[in-house]
């Protein structure tokens, strides 16, 4: 009683039988294998299950697997090119944005979807950019300072 | 739990006193003033690709082959009778491999107390204690069928009266919670029972001579709600118990060891046949330091005969696992005009969830620690009600005493007309200090904080319209105990370390480090794992700050017993005394005038002869750590209070804390602003809210809201070191003081800038609001 879905998955095409109630999230984690993806809450509150879906930052705990025909979903297994880190993901270790890391996932989705668009933000404008995503580690300023260094970085400031 | 240790209390573990002793428990000190090569640099943690690339495997992220998904099936009622379970219905479900209730968990604690009272929260036996009690539990093949099979499961209560509030479950009629708990620390010893499970009594002088010399005395209650650790990562444990007895556990937690302990006499095994491994932890800050549904996934998987699998959803962690006290406290401090301190009483009224704690107590030991006094006295009452068991939640109780205490202090200061800082500098305790709970201080950090920020631009720089400023100090005593690492040399040439302290914040890299600077071999040649608990000997929890501060005790002293080998393998390929061999730079060295001109031995090549001198090389060291060397802090805060709507917002933060010597600075600074931020979380806005029915209303983090990136300036941190002498690098604990100061200092800047003295935590716009109005009336 599933139903079949052909969608991509971090530039692969990927092909997955769902039932019609489960979501995303599970659809990564139990059927891809992906999990990456952490379950904080389940009710779109904690951002760590964050993914990008046709450029969009979605919770992917809000959105069905059912939905996701034809659409392109990017991970943070996608996140790094072969072995080269994506520059944000390269701040984030040398800023020790991090402690536990479960949280981290999301927000390099979070910030990867902030910096397509604006890609010079200022303090507050992360802030508010990130502000979906809840860590309890780090105050958050570790985060900030990544993000701005990555900014930069990608900008070739 | 809480171990206390004291600065001047060097560890006394005897070294056998031969002339290579094998190191435990002994160090030189004057290391504290040595040139570091490795230790103070922030090289990149082993972990960060993992978790930068969603590599990394947290407790939800482990499955076993076959695996059934466990659930549990919880009290609706704060406080009911559990007349009858029927689980027949479930039991039939297709798919249902195992139901269990209580019945399943037979008592095998033999007496004691508090582990009867984990087993009694893990599950509940005659009555339903809290909402969110667990009543039952089933594995079945998927998610869908166990959700299925608790509606199947027929659970017939009989309601009773709840209290859930702290001061009202003191009061005579009070619902009673447990018929055999009896005041302890009265005399003579109450007959009958009551909620209110401890008394205890800590200070020294006579506090009521005190206050007659005083010239100014302040005298006021305060309040603080609970909060919950707030955790991202839900609890989730998968176990796998096997026919012949012998069993896994693979789960999050901050001490595997413990959790293996524990489970294993709730559930009658043999600690030795439950080799347990620690997932990477997604936060825990104390609440996993408790066990909750690991022992009903090995009693479900032993009753199913197939691994089993529970992850909680975050309403389950919020309605059964974590919450500190709620508390209410009356603080009394006395001081001459000129700034000395006479007297200080408080007492503290604080509960313990639905089961007997300490934390009142530890709330009375840490209220006055900051403080050089003559006279001080507190009392505590520790109180049972119908909320979730109370867990342990970083530097637990002091940020709530430190609430009441530093305002008070503040409010004092202001009386006698004394700058706050200038009022604690005069009183602040130090080197020979007898503290207010009993020990005599060593060199300690509170003195050169309050100097800092008193030097600090923060304290000076202007403040706008609404913005007030408020500093704060706090204490926590930090933990040593049971450590054990392993230093293990590869044939390559390169070290692998086991450290079994569940690395929290980044403590593989800290641990490393100290390792690397030991041998003098670069950061990246060193790699440490946290090991699981059939290859390691026992190590307590990550847990009062001890995790870094203990395990590189125990790596630095298994690194020297490496060291003692390698110098014997060069010795024997030189054929030369031992005591002829010194160790720098990653390699042995021959000294005195008949050898001094051989080329040195490298660790890497000593390494590769390893298996023809008498095989693999290593070192090893097991201690009970103790000096873990008190911690001490001072936050600076500016908020700005809308006077219309009451929300505060915090404006600028300052940390500045003792870290005894930092290994490494970044995860020190972490440590700093992660418990700033979540101070500030309970000083504005967390808070448990419970309906008249005992039920939780906000059971979730929409409702219970933590600090979002756009709530939260920088976080600005000063490390101070003032070495610790009895860790061979001086280094501190620093996990947990950070949490102390916020609730105070933002309770002052709230009061400095509102004009109105805050005495309820948190203070959330509404409460703010009615305090402003209250005054305006």
């Amino acid at each position: 009683m599933g139903v079949l879905v052909k969608t991509t998955v971090n530039g692969d095409a990927v092909e997955f039988t769902c039932d019609e109630g489960e979501v995303l999230l599970d659809v990564l984690r139990n059927r891809l294998g992906l999990t990456g993806a952490k379950e904080g809450c389940g009710t779109g509150d904690c951002g760590a299950c964050s993914v990008i879906l046709d450029g969009r930052l979605v919770c992917s705990c809000l959105v069905l697997g059912a939905e996701m025909n034809g659409k392109k979903v990017e991970t943070i297994e996608g996140m790094a090119e072969g072995q080269k880190l994506h520059p944000l993901q390269q701040a984030f270790i040398d800023h020790a944005a991090l402690q536990c890391g479960v949280c981290t996932p999301g927000f390099l989705m979070a910030a990867d979807a902030l910096l397509r668009k604006n890609p010079d933000p200022t303090e507050e404008e992360i802030r508010f950019g990130l502000a979906g995503n809840l860590c309890r580690c780090t105050g958050y300023d570790k985060i900030v300072r990544a993000v701005q260094a990555a900014a930069k970085e990608m900008r070739g400031a | 739990m809480v171990t206390l240790n004291e600065n001047n209390n060097p560890s006394e573990a005897a070294a056998p006193t031969t002339s290579e002793p094998h190191v435990n428990g002994t160090h030189n000190s004057d290391l504290v003033k040595r040139d570091f090569k490795v230790i103070g640099s922030r090289p990149r943690r082993p972990d960060g690709i993992d978790k930068v690339t969603g590599r990394a495997r947290y407790g939800a992220d482990f499955n076993f082959p076959g695996q059934l998904v466990g659930l549990v099936l919880r009290s609706p009622h704060a406080h009911a009778e559990i007349v009858k379970i029927d689980t027949s219905k479930a039991e039939k479900l297709p798919g249902v491999k195992a139901v269990i209730t209580s019945a399943d968990l037979p008592d095998h604690t033999g007496g004691d107390r508090n582990m009867f009272d984990i087993l009694e929260n893990c599950m509940a036996r005659k009555k339903a204690l809290y909402d969110g009690h667990a009543v039952a539990a089933v594995a079945a093949v998927d998610a869908a069928t166990a959700r299925k099979a608790l509606k199947l499961i027929d659970v017939k209560y009989k309601l009773l009266p709840h209290v859930t509030d702290v001061d009202e479950a003191l009061k005579p009629g009070a619902p009673l919670i447990h018929d055999n708990v009896f005041t302890e620390g009265v005399e003579p010893k109450p007959t009958k029972p009551s909620n209110w499970c401890k008394r205890a009594e800590y200070g020294h002088g006579d506090v009521d001579a005190g206050f007659r010399d005083a010239d100014v005395v302040i005298s006021r209650s305060y309040k603080t709600e609970q909060t919950h650790q707030g955790y991202i990562e839900p609890h989730s444990v998968s176990a796998s118990v096997s026919p012949d007895g012998m069993a896994e556990m693979w789960m999050c937690t901050q001490g595997h060891f413990v959790f293996r302990n524990q489970c294993a006499q709730l559930l009658g095994m043999e600690a030795s046949k439950l080799r347990t491994t620690s997932s990477e932890i997604g936060g825990g800050f104390g609440g996993k330091t408790h066990l909750w549904v690991e022992p009903l996934a090995l009693a479900l998987s032993r009753k199913a005969n197939r691994p089993v699998k529970i992850t909680m959803t975050r309403e389950e962690v919020f309605r059964c696992t974590g919450p500190t006290s709620s508390a209410s406290m009356d603080v009394k401090i006395g001081a001459k005009k000129d700034g000395t301190i006479t007297a200080a009483f408080a007492e503290l009224r604080f509960h313990g969830g639905a089961f007997p704690g300490m934390w009142a107590e530890l709330g009375a030991m840490t209220a006055f620690a900051c403080y050089d006094l003559k006279n001080v006295k507190t009392v505590s009452k520790d109180v049972i009600v119908n909320r979730p068991k109370t867990a342990a939640y970083r530097a637990p109780s002091s940020p709530i005493a430190a609430f009441a205490v530093e305002s008070a202090v503040d409010e004092l200061a202001k009386a006698i007309g004394m700058d706050p800082v200038d009022f604690r500098i005069k009183n602040a305790a130090k080197e020979g200090t007898k503290s207010s709970y009993g020990p005599v201080y060593g060199p300690i950090g509170i003195g050169p904080t309050l100097a800092a920020a008193k030097n600090h631009p923060h304290m000076k720089a202007p403040l706008g319209k609404n913005q007030g400023r408020g500093m704060a100090c706090g204490f926590w005593f930090n933990f040593g105990g049971q450590t054990c690492v392993d230093v293990n040399v590869t044939p390559d040439g390169f070290v692998n370390v086991a450290q079994g302290t569940v690395d929290v914040g980044g403590s593989r890299a800290s641990i490393a480090m100290a390792v690397a600077e030991e041998l003098g071999l670069p950061y990246e040649s060193v790699r440490s794992n946290v090991a699981d608990t059939a290859t390691l000997g026992h190590n307590d929890m990550t847990d009062g700050s001890r995790g870094t501060f203990s395990s590189s005790m125990a790596a630095i002293f298994a690194t020297r017993n490496a060291i003692k080998v390698l110098r014997e393998r060069a010795a024997k390929t030189w054929e030369i005394p031992v005591g002829e061999v010194e160790w720098k730079d990653g390699a042995a060295h021959a000294k005195g005038v008949h050898h001094g001109n051989r080329p040195p031995l490298t660790l890497k090549e000593i390494a590769a002869q390893a298996g023809n001198t008498g095989g693999p090389v290593a070192g090893h060291a097991e201690i009970t750590a103790d000096g873990a060397g008190v911690s001490f802090a001072t936050h600076i805060a500016d908020v700005e209070t809308d006077p219309e709507t009451g929300r505060s917002l915090v404006k600028r933060y300052t940390v500045i804390q003792d870290a005894g010597k930092a290994l490494h600075p970044s995860y020190v600074e972490g440590q700093f602003q992660g418990g700033a931020a979540q101070g500030i979380g309970w000083a504005l806005n967390e808070e448990y809210v419970y309906g008249k029915d005992g039920r939780l209303q906000n059971a979730g983090f929409l409702d219970y809201r933590i600090p979002v990136c756009s709530d939260l300036p920088m976080i600005d941190t000063q490390i101070l070191e003032i070495p610790n002498p009895n860790h061979p690098y001086g280094v501190r604990g620093v996990g947990e003081t950070s949490i102390v100061p916020p609730l105070a200092a933002l309770g002052i800047a709230v009061t400095n800038a509102t004009g109105v003295r805050q005495t309820h935590v948190p203070m959330s716009p509404p409460r703010v609001l009615k305090s402003i109005k209250s005054k305006a009336k």
